[in-house]
Protein backbone atom coordinates (compact mmCIF):
# COMPACT_ATOMS: atom_id res chain seq x y z
CA UNK A 1 0.00 0.00 0.00
CA UNK A 2 2.99 2.43 1.01
CA UNK A 3 3.96 2.73 -2.48
CA UNK A 4 1.10 3.44 -3.94
CA UNK A 5 -0.14 6.19 -1.23
CA UNK A 6 3.42 7.84 -1.72
CA UNK A 7 3.18 8.05 -5.22
CA UNK A 8 -0.30 9.42 -5.55
CA UNK A 9 1.52 12.34 -2.91
CA UNK A 10 3.49 12.64 -5.55
CA UNK A 11 1.32 12.62 -8.47
CA UNK A 12 -1.29 15.00 -6.56
CA UNK A 13 1.14 17.76 -5.82
CA UNK A 14 3.16 17.63 -9.28
CA UNK A 15 -0.17 17.72 -10.94
CA UNK A 16 -1.77 20.81 -8.76
CA UNK A 17 1.68 22.73 -10.36
CA UNK A 18 0.49 21.77 -14.07
CA UNK A 19 -2.96 23.04 -13.01
CA UNK A 20 -1.73 26.52 -11.60
CA UNK A 21 0.23 27.29 -14.35
CA UNK A 22 -1.35 25.57 -17.39
CA UNK A 23 0.90 26.89 -20.21
CA UNK A 24 3.13 24.19 -20.87
CA UNK A 25 0.24 22.09 -21.17
CA UNK A 26 -1.13 23.78 -23.99
CA UNK A 27 2.10 24.52 -25.46
CA UNK A 28 2.91 21.11 -25.57
CA UNK A 29 -0.60 20.56 -27.63
CA UNK A 30 0.46 23.20 -30.44
CA UNK A 31 3.07 21.02 -32.20
CA UNK A 32 0.65 18.23 -33.03
CA UNK A 33 -1.86 20.34 -33.64
CA UNK A 34 -0.15 22.46 -36.46
CA UNK A 35 1.25 18.97 -37.85
CA UNK A 36 -2.34 18.22 -37.78
CA UNK A 37 -3.52 21.55 -39.38
CA UNK A 38 -0.49 22.40 -41.53
CA UNK A 39 1.47 19.58 -42.79
CA UNK A 40 -1.86 16.79 -42.73
CA UNK A 41 -3.69 18.52 -45.49
CA UNK A 42 -0.14 17.83 -47.81
CA UNK A 43 -0.72 14.13 -46.93
CA UNK A 44 -3.40 13.20 -49.41
CA UNK A 45 -1.01 13.74 -52.24
CA UNK A 46 1.82 12.40 -50.84
CA UNK A 47 0.76 8.93 -49.32
CA UNK A 48 -1.28 9.11 -53.14
CA UNK A 49 -4.13 8.22 -50.83
CA UNK A 50 -8.02 7.69 -51.60
CA UNK A 51 -9.49 10.56 -49.38
CA UNK A 52 -8.13 13.27 -47.16
CA UNK A 53 -9.87 11.13 -44.40
CA UNK A 54 -7.88 8.17 -45.43
CA UNK A 55 -4.60 9.89 -45.57
CA UNK A 56 -5.96 11.44 -41.25
CA UNK A 57 -6.62 8.11 -40.58
CA UNK A 58 -3.03 6.96 -41.52
CA UNK A 59 -1.21 10.26 -40.17
CA UNK A 60 -3.16 11.01 -36.60
CA UNK A 61 -2.27 7.66 -34.93
CA UNK A 62 1.35 8.50 -35.67
CA UNK A 63 0.90 11.95 -34.42
CA UNK A 64 -0.06 10.69 -31.37
CA UNK A 65 3.15 8.16 -30.39
CA UNK A 66 4.82 11.81 -31.29
CA UNK A 67 2.89 13.76 -28.57
CA UNK A 68 3.58 10.51 -26.01
CA UNK A 69 7.31 10.41 -27.26
CA UNK A 70 8.05 14.60 -26.78
CA UNK A 71 5.57 15.28 -24.25
CA UNK A 72 7.48 12.95 -21.57
CA UNK A 73 10.91 13.21 -23.01
CA UNK A 74 11.66 17.05 -21.91
CA UNK A 75 10.73 15.85 -18.38
CA UNK A 76 13.75 15.60 -17.14
CA UNK A 77 14.14 19.86 -17.43
CA UNK A 78 11.97 20.00 -14.40
CA UNK A 79 13.28 17.15 -11.91
CA UNK A 80 16.60 19.68 -12.70
CA UNK A 81 15.19 22.63 -11.23
CA UNK A 82 14.10 20.76 -8.64
CA UNK A 83 17.40 19.44 -7.53
CA UNK A 84 18.54 22.82 -7.67
CA UNK A 85 15.64 24.11 -5.32
CA UNK A 86 16.27 21.44 -3.44
CA UNK A 87 12.76 19.92 -3.07
CA UNK A 88 14.59 16.49 -4.00
CA UNK A 89 16.90 15.96 -1.73
CA UNK A 90 14.19 17.58 1.05
CA UNK A 91 12.08 14.25 -0.35
CA UNK A 92 14.98 11.85 0.42
CA UNK A 93 15.57 12.23 3.98
CA UNK A 94 12.27 11.22 4.01
CA UNK A 95 11.14 7.50 4.51
CA UNK A 96 9.09 8.43 1.55
CA UNK A 97 9.26 5.83 -1.27
CA UNK A 98 12.35 6.08 -4.24
CA UNK A 99 9.87 4.82 -6.65
CA UNK A 100 7.30 6.47 -6.23
CA UNK A 101 9.34 10.57 -5.95
CA UNK A 102 10.02 9.13 -9.99
CA UNK A 103 6.83 7.03 -10.57
CA UNK A 104 4.47 10.02 -9.52
CA UNK A 105 6.07 12.10 -11.66
CA UNK A 106 6.00 10.06 -14.68
CA UNK A 107 2.04 9.54 -13.77
CA UNK A 108 1.86 13.01 -14.27
CA UNK A 109 3.44 13.24 -17.55
CA UNK A 110 1.35 10.29 -18.40
CA UNK A 111 -1.97 12.21 -17.24
CA UNK A 112 -0.79 15.05 -19.43
CA UNK A 113 0.37 13.61 -22.59
CA UNK A 114 -3.19 11.57 -22.45
CA UNK A 115 -5.49 14.94 -22.35
CA UNK A 116 -3.31 16.00 -24.90
CA UNK A 117 -3.74 12.94 -26.81
CA UNK A 118 -7.50 13.11 -26.59
CA UNK A 119 -7.66 16.37 -27.34
CA UNK A 120 -5.70 15.81 -30.40
CA UNK A 121 -7.81 12.62 -31.06
CA UNK A 122 -11.36 15.00 -30.68
CA UNK A 123 -9.96 17.66 -32.92
CA UNK A 124 -8.73 15.08 -35.97
CA UNK A 125 -12.29 13.39 -35.64
CA UNK A 126 -14.28 16.23 -38.19
CA UNK A 127 -10.78 15.34 -41.00
CA UNK A 128 -12.22 11.90 -40.79
CA UNK A 129 -10.68 9.96 -38.37
CA UNK A 130 -12.24 7.14 -36.69
CA UNK A 131 -12.00 4.80 -34.11
CA UNK A 132 -13.56 2.27 -31.88
CA UNK A 133 -13.71 2.81 -28.19
CA UNK A 134 -11.92 -0.69 -27.00
CA UNK A 135 -9.21 0.20 -29.94
CA UNK A 136 -9.01 3.93 -28.59
CA UNK A 137 -8.28 2.86 -25.20
CA UNK A 138 -5.30 0.13 -26.07
CA UNK A 139 -3.70 3.20 -28.21
CA UNK A 140 -4.07 5.03 -25.28
CA UNK A 141 -2.70 1.87 -22.83
CA UNK A 142 0.65 2.13 -25.28
CA UNK A 143 0.61 6.02 -25.05
CA UNK A 144 0.75 5.52 -21.30
CA UNK A 145 3.55 3.00 -21.48
CA UNK A 146 5.81 5.60 -23.64
CA UNK A 147 4.77 7.80 -20.95
CA UNK A 148 6.28 6.32 -18.43
CA UNK A 149 9.32 4.47 -20.15
CA UNK A 150 10.25 8.24 -22.02
CA UNK A 151 9.70 10.36 -18.76
CA UNK A 152 11.60 7.49 -16.40
CA UNK A 153 14.48 7.68 -18.86
CA UNK A 154 14.68 11.31 -19.27
CA UNK A 155 14.56 11.83 -15.49
CA UNK A 156 17.55 8.93 -15.00
CA UNK A 157 19.31 11.29 -17.50
CA UNK A 158 18.74 14.32 -15.82
CA UNK A 159 20.05 12.74 -12.37
CA UNK A 160 23.18 11.64 -14.11
CA UNK A 161 24.04 14.89 -16.20
CA UNK A 162 22.49 17.43 -12.83
CA UNK A 163 22.55 20.04 -15.72
CA UNK A 164 20.48 21.45 -18.62
CA UNK A 165 23.57 22.15 -20.79
CA UNK A 166 24.43 18.43 -21.18
CA UNK A 167 20.86 17.65 -20.89
CA UNK A 168 19.44 19.36 -23.62
CA UNK A 169 22.21 18.74 -26.69
CA UNK A 170 21.67 14.82 -25.49
CA UNK A 171 17.97 14.79 -25.59
CA UNK A 172 18.02 16.82 -29.29
CA UNK A 173 20.20 14.41 -30.36
CA UNK A 174 18.09 11.28 -30.13
CA UNK A 175 14.83 13.25 -30.55
CA UNK A 176 15.67 13.68 -33.99
CA UNK A 177 16.79 10.29 -35.58
CA UNK A 178 13.60 8.72 -33.21
CA UNK A 179 11.16 10.71 -34.73
CA UNK A 180 12.68 10.37 -38.15
CA UNK A 181 12.76 6.41 -37.96
CA UNK A 182 9.71 6.43 -36.44
CA UNK A 183 7.73 6.29 -39.66
CA UNK A 184 5.23 8.97 -38.48
CA UNK A 185 5.90 11.70 -41.27
CA UNK A 186 6.21 9.45 -44.10
CA UNK A 187 5.85 5.59 -44.96
CA UNK A 188 9.56 4.27 -44.75
CA UNK A 189 11.26 2.06 -47.22
CA UNK A 190 14.09 0.64 -48.66
CA UNK A 191 17.07 0.71 -45.93
CA UNK A 192 15.90 3.38 -43.77
CA UNK A 193 12.67 1.03 -43.25
CA UNK A 194 15.38 -1.74 -42.26
CA UNK A 195 17.11 0.58 -39.43
CA UNK A 196 13.92 1.53 -38.41
CA UNK A 197 13.05 -1.93 -37.01
CA UNK A 198 15.72 -0.97 -34.17
CA UNK A 199 13.30 1.82 -33.12
CA UNK A 200 10.39 0.49 -30.43
CA UNK A 201 8.67 3.63 -31.73
CA UNK A 202 8.56 2.69 -35.56
CA UNK A 203 6.72 -0.52 -34.18
CA UNK A 204 4.84 1.80 -32.00
CA UNK A 205 3.38 3.82 -34.87
CA UNK A 206 2.67 0.83 -37.01
CA UNK A 207 0.32 -0.69 -33.97
CA UNK A 208 -1.34 2.54 -33.21
CA UNK A 209 -2.50 2.99 -37.30
CA UNK A 210 -3.50 -0.83 -36.47
CA UNK A 211 -5.40 -0.09 -34.03
CA UNK A 212 -7.06 2.91 -35.18
CA UNK A 213 -7.51 1.03 -38.55
CA UNK A 214 -10.18 -1.43 -36.01
CA UNK A 215 -7.61 -4.27 -36.34
CA UNK A 216 -6.50 -5.40 -32.69
CA UNK A 217 -5.84 -8.79 -34.09
CA UNK A 218 -2.96 -7.58 -36.00
CA UNK A 219 0.56 -8.85 -34.36
CA UNK A 220 2.30 -5.61 -34.55
CA UNK A 221 -0.39 -4.97 -31.79
CA UNK A 222 0.94 -6.93 -29.47
CA UNK A 223 4.42 -7.07 -30.36
CA UNK A 224 4.43 -3.68 -29.85
CA UNK A 225 3.01 -3.86 -26.22
CA UNK A 226 5.44 -6.53 -25.16
CA UNK A 227 8.37 -4.24 -26.25
CA UNK A 228 7.79 -0.99 -24.88
CA UNK A 229 6.54 -2.91 -21.89
CA UNK A 230 10.10 -4.75 -21.41
CA UNK A 231 11.59 -1.38 -22.01
CA UNK A 232 9.05 0.43 -19.75
CA UNK A 233 9.86 -1.63 -16.67
CA UNK A 234 13.86 -1.30 -17.71
CA UNK A 235 13.42 2.57 -17.50
CA UNK A 236 11.75 1.95 -14.44
CA UNK A 237 13.99 0.22 -12.30
CA UNK A 238 17.03 2.76 -14.08
CA UNK A 239 15.47 6.12 -12.61
CA UNK A 240 14.19 4.02 -9.35
CA UNK A 241 18.23 3.44 -8.54
CA UNK A 242 18.92 6.51 -9.59
CA UNK A 243 16.53 8.15 -7.41
CA UNK A 244 17.72 5.78 -4.16
CA UNK A 245 21.16 6.48 -5.01
CA UNK A 246 22.24 8.82 -7.80
CA UNK A 247 21.44 12.63 -6.03
CA UNK A 248 24.29 14.20 -5.09
CA UNK B 1 22.02 10.89 20.55
CA UNK B 2 24.52 10.42 17.65
CA UNK B 3 27.54 8.27 17.96
CA UNK B 4 29.86 7.75 15.03
CA UNK B 5 33.23 5.40 14.77
CA UNK B 6 35.73 6.05 11.69
CA UNK B 7 33.43 7.17 9.19
CA UNK B 8 34.98 7.03 5.74
CA UNK B 9 33.63 8.62 2.05
CA UNK B 10 35.60 8.87 -0.58
CA UNK B 11 34.82 9.85 -3.91
CA UNK B 12 36.22 9.51 -7.83
CA UNK B 13 36.84 12.49 -9.59
CA UNK B 14 37.64 12.64 -12.86
CA UNK B 15 40.31 15.22 -14.60
CA UNK B 16 40.76 14.88 -18.33
CA UNK B 17 41.46 10.54 -18.55
CA UNK B 18 42.99 10.44 -15.04
CA UNK B 19 40.39 9.70 -12.04
CA UNK B 20 41.70 10.65 -8.82
CA UNK B 21 40.13 9.21 -5.31
CA UNK B 22 39.12 11.61 -3.09
CA UNK B 23 39.15 10.94 0.78
CA UNK B 24 36.38 13.72 1.25
CA UNK B 25 36.27 11.86 5.06
CA UNK B 26 38.45 9.94 6.79
CA UNK B 27 37.44 8.20 9.64
CA UNK B 28 35.39 10.57 12.08
CA UNK B 29 34.32 9.64 15.26
CA UNK B 30 31.65 12.07 17.08
CA UNK B 31 29.86 12.04 19.81
CA UNK B 32 26.88 14.19 20.58
CA UNK B 33 24.80 14.13 23.67
CA UNK B 34 20.94 13.99 24.37
CA UNK B 35 19.60 17.72 24.48
CA UNK B 36 22.77 19.65 22.96
CA UNK B 37 23.11 21.98 20.15
CA UNK B 38 26.36 20.70 18.60
CA UNK B 39 28.37 23.05 16.41
CA UNK B 40 30.21 21.34 13.04
CA UNK B 41 33.54 23.84 11.98
CA UNK B 42 35.39 23.62 9.15
CA UNK B 43 37.18 25.42 6.06
CA UNK B 44 35.38 24.98 2.75
CA UNK B 45 35.90 21.34 1.84
CA UNK B 46 36.54 20.29 4.93
CA UNK B 47 34.01 17.17 5.03
CA UNK B 48 31.38 18.71 6.99
CA UNK B 49 28.70 18.54 4.36
CA UNK B 50 29.80 15.16 3.49
CA UNK B 51 29.68 13.95 7.21
CA UNK B 52 26.09 14.98 7.05
CA UNK B 53 24.82 13.67 4.53
CA UNK B 54 26.01 10.54 5.09
CA UNK B 55 24.75 11.25 8.73
CA UNK B 56 21.09 11.63 7.15
CA UNK B 57 21.38 8.90 4.54
CA UNK B 58 21.45 10.72 1.49
CA UNK B 59 24.19 9.49 1.02
CA UNK B 60 26.22 5.27 2.25
CA UNK B 61 29.26 5.83 3.86
CA UNK B 62 32.58 3.56 2.73
CA UNK B 63 32.94 2.91 6.30
CA UNK B 64 32.82 3.07 9.84
CA UNK B 65 30.13 2.69 11.90
CA UNK B 66 26.86 5.22 13.64
CA UNK B 67 23.89 5.13 15.84
CA UNK B 68 21.34 8.15 15.04
CA UNK B 69 18.74 8.27 18.01
CA UNK B 70 19.32 4.50 18.79
CA UNK B 71 19.24 3.16 14.71
CA UNK B 72 21.61 2.00 13.15
CA UNK B 73 22.82 3.88 9.89
CA UNK B 74 23.78 1.02 8.04
CA UNK B 75 21.30 -1.35 9.03
CA UNK B 76 18.15 0.47 9.34
CA UNK B 77 18.43 3.74 7.41
CA UNK B 78 14.50 3.65 7.09
CA UNK B 79 14.52 4.25 10.66
CA UNK B 80 16.94 6.61 11.02
CA UNK B 81 15.35 8.83 8.15
CA UNK B 82 12.09 8.71 10.73
CA UNK B 83 13.87 9.91 14.01
CA UNK B 84 15.64 12.67 12.38
CA UNK B 85 15.20 15.96 10.29
CA UNK B 86 18.14 17.45 8.14
CA UNK B 87 18.12 21.06 6.70
CA UNK B 88 19.96 21.54 3.25
CA UNK B 89 22.11 24.15 3.06
CA UNK B 90 20.83 26.16 -0.03
CA UNK B 91 16.99 26.03 0.51
CA UNK B 92 14.44 23.24 0.45
CA UNK B 93 11.10 24.93 -1.07
CA UNK B 94 9.70 25.30 -4.22
CA UNK B 95 8.94 28.83 -5.60
CA UNK B 96 5.10 27.89 -6.94
CA UNK B 97 3.51 26.43 -3.63
CA UNK B 98 3.22 28.05 -0.17
CA UNK B 99 4.15 27.08 3.41
CA UNK B 100 1.55 25.87 4.30
CA UNK B 101 0.99 23.27 1.17
CA UNK B 102 4.96 22.54 1.83
CA UNK B 103 4.48 21.54 5.29
CA UNK B 104 1.51 19.81 4.59
CA UNK B 105 3.26 17.49 1.70
CA UNK B 106 6.37 16.90 3.66
CA UNK B 107 4.39 16.16 6.71
CA UNK B 108 2.60 13.55 4.58
CA UNK B 109 5.90 12.00 2.95
CA UNK B 110 6.49 10.75 6.51
CA UNK B 111 3.57 8.57 6.81
CA UNK B 112 1.45 11.64 8.79
CA UNK B 113 -2.41 11.34 7.86
CA UNK B 114 -4.07 14.84 5.29
CA UNK B 115 -5.71 15.98 9.32
CA UNK B 116 -3.03 15.52 11.01
CA UNK B 117 -0.62 16.93 8.63
CA UNK B 118 -2.69 20.00 8.26
CA UNK B 119 -3.00 20.53 12.20
CA UNK B 120 0.80 20.08 12.43
CA UNK B 121 1.03 22.32 9.99
CA UNK B 122 -0.90 25.27 11.43
CA UNK B 123 1.52 24.36 14.76
CA UNK B 124 4.73 25.18 13.04
CA UNK B 125 3.26 28.13 11.16
CA UNK B 126 2.59 29.34 14.12
CA UNK B 127 5.71 28.38 16.00
CA UNK B 128 8.07 30.21 13.12
CA UNK B 129 5.59 33.07 13.11
CA UNK B 130 4.56 32.29 9.23
CA UNK B 131 1.03 32.68 9.93
CA UNK B 132 0.96 35.81 8.12
CA UNK B 133 2.63 34.37 4.83
CA UNK B 134 1.42 30.82 5.13
CA UNK B 135 -0.59 30.97 1.97
CA UNK B 136 1.41 33.02 0.09
CA UNK B 137 3.86 31.48 -2.89
CA UNK B 138 7.62 30.46 -0.96
CA UNK B 139 8.55 33.38 -4.07
CA UNK B 140 7.47 35.99 -2.37
CA UNK B 141 9.13 35.83 0.66
CA UNK B 142 12.20 36.96 2.43
CA UNK B 143 15.39 34.90 2.84
CA UNK B 144 14.88 34.87 6.54
CA UNK B 145 11.67 33.97 5.96
CA UNK B 146 12.32 31.11 3.80
CA UNK B 147 14.76 30.14 6.07
CA UNK B 148 12.10 29.71 8.54
CA UNK B 149 10.51 27.21 6.48
CA UNK B 150 12.81 25.64 5.82
CA UNK B 151 13.95 24.67 9.25
CA UNK B 152 10.25 24.21 10.21
CA UNK B 153 9.69 21.89 7.40
CA UNK B 154 13.09 19.54 8.82
CA UNK B 155 11.07 19.26 12.55
CA UNK B 156 7.04 19.05 10.89
CA UNK B 157 7.62 15.54 12.15
CA UNK B 158 8.96 15.80 16.06
CA UNK B 159 12.50 14.27 15.09
CA UNK B 160 14.76 13.47 18.18
CA UNK B 161 17.53 15.29 16.01
CA UNK B 162 17.77 17.72 13.63
CA UNK B 163 20.85 18.09 11.09
CA UNK B 164 21.28 21.79 9.93
CA UNK B 165 23.28 22.62 7.51
CA UNK B 166 24.66 26.11 8.00
CA UNK B 167 21.14 27.98 8.54
CA UNK B 168 22.29 31.31 8.59
CA UNK B 169 24.56 31.90 6.20
CA UNK B 170 23.43 34.54 3.61
CA UNK B 171 21.03 35.65 6.32
CA UNK B 172 20.76 39.77 7.49
CA UNK B 173 22.30 40.06 11.57
CA UNK B 174 18.72 40.26 12.53
CA UNK B 175 17.29 37.31 11.08
CA UNK B 176 20.27 35.64 12.23
CA UNK B 177 19.69 36.12 15.58
CA UNK B 178 16.41 35.30 15.17
CA UNK B 179 17.48 31.84 13.96
CA UNK B 180 19.52 31.12 17.05
CA UNK B 181 16.76 32.03 19.17
CA UNK B 182 14.45 29.60 17.03
CA UNK B 183 17.77 27.02 17.17
CA UNK B 184 17.64 27.47 21.19
CA UNK B 185 13.85 26.96 21.21
CA UNK B 186 13.81 23.50 20.00
CA UNK B 187 16.46 22.04 22.23
CA UNK B 188 14.65 23.83 24.99
CA UNK B 189 11.63 21.30 23.41
CA UNK B 190 14.11 18.57 23.89
CA UNK B 191 15.54 18.21 20.46
CA UNK B 192 19.22 17.53 19.87
CA UNK B 193 20.56 19.91 17.02
CA UNK B 194 23.42 19.36 14.77
CA UNK B 195 24.63 22.25 13.29
CA UNK B 196 27.33 23.13 10.83
CA UNK B 197 29.09 26.73 10.70
CA UNK B 198 31.22 29.14 9.06
CA UNK B 199 30.91 31.99 11.91
CA UNK B 200 32.70 31.43 14.54
CA UNK B 201 30.76 33.85 16.91
CA UNK B 202 27.91 31.83 16.32
CA UNK B 203 29.65 28.83 17.57
CA UNK B 204 30.25 30.57 20.75
CA UNK B 205 27.38 31.86 21.10
CA UNK B 206 25.03 28.86 20.26
CA UNK B 207 27.05 25.74 20.73
CA UNK B 208 26.86 23.54 23.66
CA UNK B 209 29.50 21.84 22.68
CA UNK B 210 31.61 21.51 19.06
CA UNK B 211 34.12 19.56 16.64
CA UNK B 212 36.78 21.10 14.50
CA UNK B 213 36.85 19.26 11.38
CA UNK B 214 39.64 19.41 8.70
CA UNK B 215 41.04 17.36 5.45
CA UNK B 216 38.38 15.14 6.20
CA UNK B 217 39.15 14.52 10.34
CA UNK B 218 38.30 15.78 13.20
CA UNK B 219 41.04 17.99 14.82
CA UNK B 220 39.36 19.09 17.96
CA UNK B 221 35.93 18.63 19.88
CA UNK B 222 34.76 19.82 23.30
CA UNK B 223 33.19 23.00 25.01
CA UNK B 224 34.05 26.24 23.31
CA UNK B 225 35.30 27.32 26.48
CA UNK B 226 37.20 23.85 26.98
CA UNK B 227 38.58 24.64 23.11
CA UNK B 228 39.86 27.79 23.68
CA UNK B 229 41.25 26.88 27.29
CA UNK B 230 43.27 24.51 25.45
CA UNK B 231 44.98 26.74 22.50
CA UNK B 232 46.55 29.02 25.16
CA UNK B 233 44.32 29.72 28.27
CA UNK B 234 43.65 33.20 29.02
CA UNK B 235 45.78 36.42 29.06
CA UNK B 236 45.66 39.31 31.74
CA UNK B 237 47.45 42.42 30.92
CA UNK B 238 48.17 44.61 33.91
CA UNK B 239 49.47 48.30 33.74
CA UNK B 240 52.44 49.32 35.92
CA UNK B 241 53.52 52.88 36.46
CA UNK B 242 57.09 52.68 36.43
CA UNK B 243 57.76 49.09 38.49
CA UNK B 244 57.71 46.38 36.09
CA UNK B 245 60.57 45.10 36.60
CA UNK B 246 60.05 44.34 40.20
CA UNK B 247 56.35 42.92 39.84
CA UNK B 248 58.03 40.12 36.52
CA UNK B 249 60.51 38.92 39.31
CA UNK B 250 57.35 38.52 41.78
CA UNK B 251 55.18 36.81 39.44
CA UNK B 252 58.17 34.64 37.91
CA UNK B 253 57.60 31.90 40.54
CA UNK B 254 53.98 31.88 40.99
CA UNK B 255 52.71 28.43 39.66
CA UNK B 256 49.34 29.62 37.67
CA UNK B 257 51.33 31.81 35.48
CA UNK B 258 52.17 29.59 32.61
CA UNK B 259 54.10 32.13 30.67
CA UNK B 260 55.13 35.95 31.60
CA UNK B 261 55.80 38.67 28.86
CA UNK B 262 56.64 42.37 29.15
CA UNK B 263 54.51 45.14 27.34
CA UNK B 264 56.27 47.74 25.72
CA UNK B 265 54.83 51.05 27.11
CA UNK B 266 55.37 49.40 30.70
CA UNK B 267 53.14 46.82 32.08
CA UNK B 268 52.96 43.14 31.96
CA UNK B 269 51.19 40.26 29.82
CA UNK B 270 50.47 37.55 32.51
CA UNK B 271 49.20 34.08 30.66
CA UNK B 272 46.88 31.94 32.76
CA UNK B 273 44.56 28.85 32.75
CA UNK B 274 41.17 31.10 33.87
CA UNK B 275 41.20 34.92 34.08
CA UNK B 276 38.31 34.49 36.18
CA UNK B 277 40.15 32.96 39.10
CA UNK B 278 43.99 34.40 38.82
CA UNK B 279 42.87 37.86 38.36
CA UNK B 280 42.12 37.84 42.53
CA UNK B 281 45.30 36.53 42.82
CA UNK B 282 47.24 39.32 41.00
CA UNK B 283 45.35 41.64 42.79
CA UNK B 284 46.64 40.69 46.08
CA UNK B 285 50.43 39.70 45.26
CA UNK B 286 50.64 43.28 43.60
CA UNK B 287 48.93 44.80 46.67
CA UNK B 288 51.23 43.02 49.01
CA UNK B 289 54.15 44.05 47.57
CA UNK B 290 53.21 47.55 47.43
CA UNK B 291 53.17 48.15 43.67
CA UNK B 292 50.81 50.00 42.29
CA UNK B 293 47.85 49.16 39.61
CA UNK B 294 48.00 51.77 36.68
CA UNK B 295 44.92 48.98 34.81
CA UNK B 296 44.21 45.21 34.73
CA UNK B 297 42.90 43.87 31.57
CA UNK B 298 41.38 40.46 30.91
CA UNK B 299 41.55 38.84 27.19
CA UNK B 300 40.18 35.52 26.66
CA UNK B 301 41.40 33.40 23.33
CA UNK B 302 38.54 33.77 20.27
CA UNK B 303 37.54 30.54 18.25
CA UNK B 304 39.23 32.38 16.09
CA UNK B 305 42.22 31.43 17.85
CA UNK B 306 41.86 27.94 18.27
CA UNK B 307 40.70 27.50 14.67
CA UNK B 308 44.26 29.24 13.59
CA UNK B 309 45.66 26.45 15.70
CA UNK B 310 44.41 23.65 14.81
CA UNK B 311 44.08 23.85 11.20
CA UNK B 312 46.76 26.29 10.30
CA UNK B 313 44.57 29.10 8.65
CA UNK B 314 42.12 31.50 9.77
CA UNK B 315 38.56 30.66 8.88
CA UNK B 316 38.10 34.16 7.38
CA UNK B 317 40.43 32.93 4.69
CA UNK B 318 39.68 29.97 3.95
Amino acid sequence: MKPFRDTWLIFQRQTLLILRNPVWLIIGVLQPLYFLLLFGPLLKDALQADSAAAAYRIFVPGLLVMLAMFGAMFTGFGLIAELRAGVIERSRVTPISRVALMLGRALRDVATLLFQALLITVLAIPFGLTVHLGDLLLAFLMLGLIGVMMSAASNALALKLKTEDALAPLMNGLAQPLLLLSGILLPLTGWVATVAKFNPFAWAVDASRALFAGDAGDPKVWQSLLILGVLTVAALMWAGRSFARGVR
Amino acid sequence: MIETKGLRKSFKSRQGRETKTVEAVRGVDLFVQEGEIFGFLGPNGAGKTTTLRMLATLIEPDGGEATIAGADLRKAPGEVRRRIGYVAQGGTTWDEVSAREELVLHARMYGISKAEAQRRAVRALEAFQLTEYADRKCKTYSGGQRRRVDIALGIIHEPKVIFLDEPTTGLDPQSRAHMWDEIRRLRAEGMTIFVTTHYLEEADALCDRMAIMDHGQIVAEGTPAELKREISGDVVTVGLNGSTPKAAELFDTEAYIKKLETVDDGGLRLYVDEGATAIPLILRKLDAAGIALGSIELHRPSLDDVFLEKTGRSLRES
